[in-house]
């Protein structure tokens, strides 16, 4: 699914990512562990197509270049991530943000345009499968929304979205004990031979509901140790200085 | 091959011109001209007299300057005033007898005449350069005494309500390019509404400026008498030109006791290249009097071309209780500019007013919301309202927000609010990582942005702006 190799990716003259690899294949959860500041969100911003880095080394995605496509492209094809600070957008519509491009990816793969009713039943299902409350969806894009809203809001668009390879950047974070099981439940339900997953995350907590295949510790730009889902619990005790 | 393509949807497409043969008043501007004009148009003689008194003002009138954009010079000798198809020497009876190039014009524009193509539930006005060329559905609205022709017509027709009315809102006393109208305007529409009757459809009148180096003055008259209501939408279109193109129009409204109107523009005219070459001029004066008690008149705007777009559409609340509206989109790309905003007048009790204004800028455009409120002494327990909102795009744009309040009584209440925002990078990165291109997430953060006053549209009109508010910000990221 996705094929990391040498990636190397500099901001204002700063390297942040210092020739990392990684392999996620299909149907692979993997965890990405690691310091503040270690490139973890960087990661994930190269991967989506984010602007402004310097960047070497190469990514395949589904076996082809993933820097030969725009940030549109990519997730049109079914990259998908989940925002650590999903943006506010003020004046526009939260469902109709959702919807437009939900149709906008549909449209991409050749798949018929939903119209306001059909969209609203599909919404609506799946935001009670999260609990979010459906106010939110009348809402201005994120404006106002809590940490927690915010977040459940990035799983009800993966949720919407079904892609191929989704990466969540810390979703745990901020979320309440009940929360954070929705929304591993809502990572869960679309586990799934041909749906990879990459997750960046501080805490073991989260990888107790979601099993993940590896674990990785992200160090100063590379994957400083991999390991089974036990390395999870045994950085919670040791910390990463002792890595 | 993306880039080309872009570059195909970037272009004005109603950019198209219509060769067809016109008749066009000598060049320039003078008292032989006016009477050209007059005498073609069969007027009577106290509308040449009224014509003539208007250009003895203009003479002794100068030019406004005090306007943010600034243009080179107009020579108003080297224009035309006058030109019209040729084929309407005499006036076609009825549209089956137009000029076939007239009707696969208007049918390229998406405004089809022919009875069996008529747009569902709109009577059209369709103007051509100085002429109205066609009225559609006269029949239906005729059953409910509602006239809706064009001024040329009414002044034949209708005199006495023309004579009554016209002027009596925009005089020709007025400011250098109402007077300049007034002297020499050319067609536009008419309407009354009697009273007590609910116009059943949206009445509309369609702009074409077609020939080159002509200016279009155009007047546009509304009564609505007690009680009655009409909504009434203009849309306007232009050839793409190397050279700028002068739009001088008056529109009076008049609301008596318990009637409204609701006057709506969508203003697409060509708004030059984007190295600012070309694109009309659109000097436009605008204005409403609610004379009656209890009358509202509502102005909406969603200004999308023009390389610089002047106006005022304004509110003189003369009746108690009266209420005028102003929402108003102004959008500026590339070297475009606006200077556009509202004057509510107060002077009867208990009036109300409320001003939305939404302006975007992109490129190097720059974009000017000027408003007053002015509350009589008289106007006891007036009210306004105002918002002004502005969205830049890039750092080469501008916007200014200049409201001016004058207010001679104690009771009234006054409020305003202004913000300006920018669509950020991290913003379009948020959308493109959801699947939107560039151009789809500047259409829909724009669209949010300016949702009030989009609302206020006519329905069959609110889509087709929501496009409009797209494409003319197209090319604008990136
Ligand atoms: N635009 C920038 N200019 C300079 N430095 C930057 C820029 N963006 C990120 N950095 C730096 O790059 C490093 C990695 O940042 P990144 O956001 O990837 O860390 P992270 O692993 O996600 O951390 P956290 O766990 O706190 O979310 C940090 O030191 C950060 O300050
Ligand atoms: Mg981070």
């Amino acid at each position: 699914m996705l094929k990391i190799n040498n990636l190397k990716a500099k901001i204002d003259n700063k390297l942040i990512l210092n020739g990392l690899n990684l392999n996620i294949k299909s149907g692979e959860i993997h965890a990405i562990m690691g310091p503040n500041g270690s490139g973890k969100s960087t990661l994930a911003n190269v991967l989506s197509g984010k602007k402004g880095y310097k960047i070497s080394g190469s990514v395949l995605y589904e076996d082809k270049d993933l820097f030969k496509l725009d940030i549109e492209e990519r997730a049109q094809k079914g990259l998908f991530l989940a925002f650590q600070y999903p943006l506010e957008i003020p004046g526009v519509n939260t469902s109709n943000f959702l919807k437009t491009s939900l149709n906008a990816i549909r449209k991409s793969n050749g798949k018929k345009q939903l119209d306001a009713l059909e969209f609203l039943k599909v919404v609506k299902s799946k935001a009670a499968a999260l609990k979010i409350d459906e106010k939110i969806l009348n809402r201005q894009l994120n404006v106002g929304f809590s940490g927690g809203e915010k977040k459940k809001n990035e799983i009800l668009q993966m949720s919407l979205h079904e892609p191929k390879m989704a990466i969540l950047d810390e979703t745990d974070s901020g979320l309440d004990i009940d929360a954070l099981k929705i929304v591993a439940d809502g990572v869960n339900t679309l586990r799934d031979k041909k749906r990879s997953f990459l997750i960046i995350t501080h805490y073991q907590r989260l990888l107790d509901y979601i099993k993940p295949d590896f674990v990785h510790v992200l160090m100063k730009g590379k994957i400083a140790k991999t390991g089974c889902s036990e390395l999870a619990n045994e950085l919670e005790k040791v910390g990463y200085e002792n890595i | 091959m993306k880039e080309k393509e872009l570059n195909k949807i970037k272009e004005y497409k109603y950019g198209f011109s219509t060769d067809i043969e016109t008749i066009k008043a000598p060049k320039g501007l003078n008292e032989e001209v006016i009477k050209f004009i007059s005498k073609t148009k069969k007027e009577p003689k106290w509308l040449l007299e009224w014509r003539l008194k208007a250009y003895k003002r203009l003479k002794i009138l100068k030019e406004p300057n005090w306007q943010k954009p600034k243009y080179p010079k107009i020579d108003y000798q080297s224009l035309y005033y006058y030109s019209a198809p040729k084929s309407f020497t005499e006036k076609p009876k009825s549209i089956d007898d137009l000029d076939p190039k007239l009707l696969e014009t208007y049918k390229k524009l998406g405004i089809p005449l022919q009875e069996q193509q008529r747009l569902n539930g709109i009577a059209v006005d369709a103007v051509f350069d100085s002429v109205s060329v066609a009225t559609t559905f006269k029949d239906k609205l005729t059953e409910k005494g509602i006239i809706f022709c064009s001024i040329s017509e009414a002044v034949q027709k209708h005199p006495n309500l023309v004579k009554k009315y016209l002027g009596s809102v925009i005089p020709i006393t007025d400011h250098y390019f109402a007077t300049l109208n007034s002297a020499v305007f050319t067609d536009g529409s008419f309407v009354y509404i009697p009273k007590g009757v609910r116009c059943p459809m949206e009445l509309s009148t369609y702009f074409r400026i077609n020939a080159s180096q002509t200016g279009q003055f155009e007047r546009t008259l509304i009564i609505a008498d007690e009680g009655s209501y009409v909504s009434y939408l203009e849309g306007c279109t232009a050839p793409m030109r190397d050279e700028n193109q002068l739009h001088a129009a008056n529109v009076e409204l008049i609301a008596l006791d318990d009637a409204e109107i609701k006057y709506s523009t969508v203003q697409n005219w060509y708004p030059g290249d984007e190295n600012g070459k070309g694109g009309i001029y659109n000097f436009v004066t605008k204005r409403g009097a609610c004379r009656g008690k209890n009358s509202k008149i509502s102005w909406t705007q969603v200004e999308t071309g023009s390389a610089i777009t002047w106006k005022y559409p304004s509110c003189i609340l003369q009746g108690d209780n009266s209420v005028g509206e102003f929402y108003s989109i102004a959008i500026t790309n590339n070297y475009q500019k606006a200077d556009t905003g509202t004057k509510m007048i107060h002077l009867g009790k208990n009036t109300k007013s409320k001003i939305i204004s939404k302006g975007i800028s992109a490129g190097n455009a720059d974009n000017t919301y000027r408003g007053l409120v002015d509350i009589n002494s008289k106007a006891i327990n007036a009210r306004n309202y105002t918002q002004c909102d502005s969205l830049l795009i890039g750092n080469k744009c501008g916007a200014h927000t200049i409201p001016y309040i004058k207010n001679k009584n104690p009771n009234a209440n006054i409020e305003h609010e202004a913000t300006t925002s920018k669509i950020s990078e991290e913003q379009l990165y948020y959308c493109n990582q959801r699947g939107l291109n560039q151009e789809e997430a500047v259409s829909l953060i724009v669209n949010g942005f300016c949702k009030e006053v989009l609302q206020q549209l006519p329905m069959e009109f609110a889509v087709e702006a929501q496009k409009l508010v797209g494409i003319s910000l197209e090319g604008s990221v990136g």
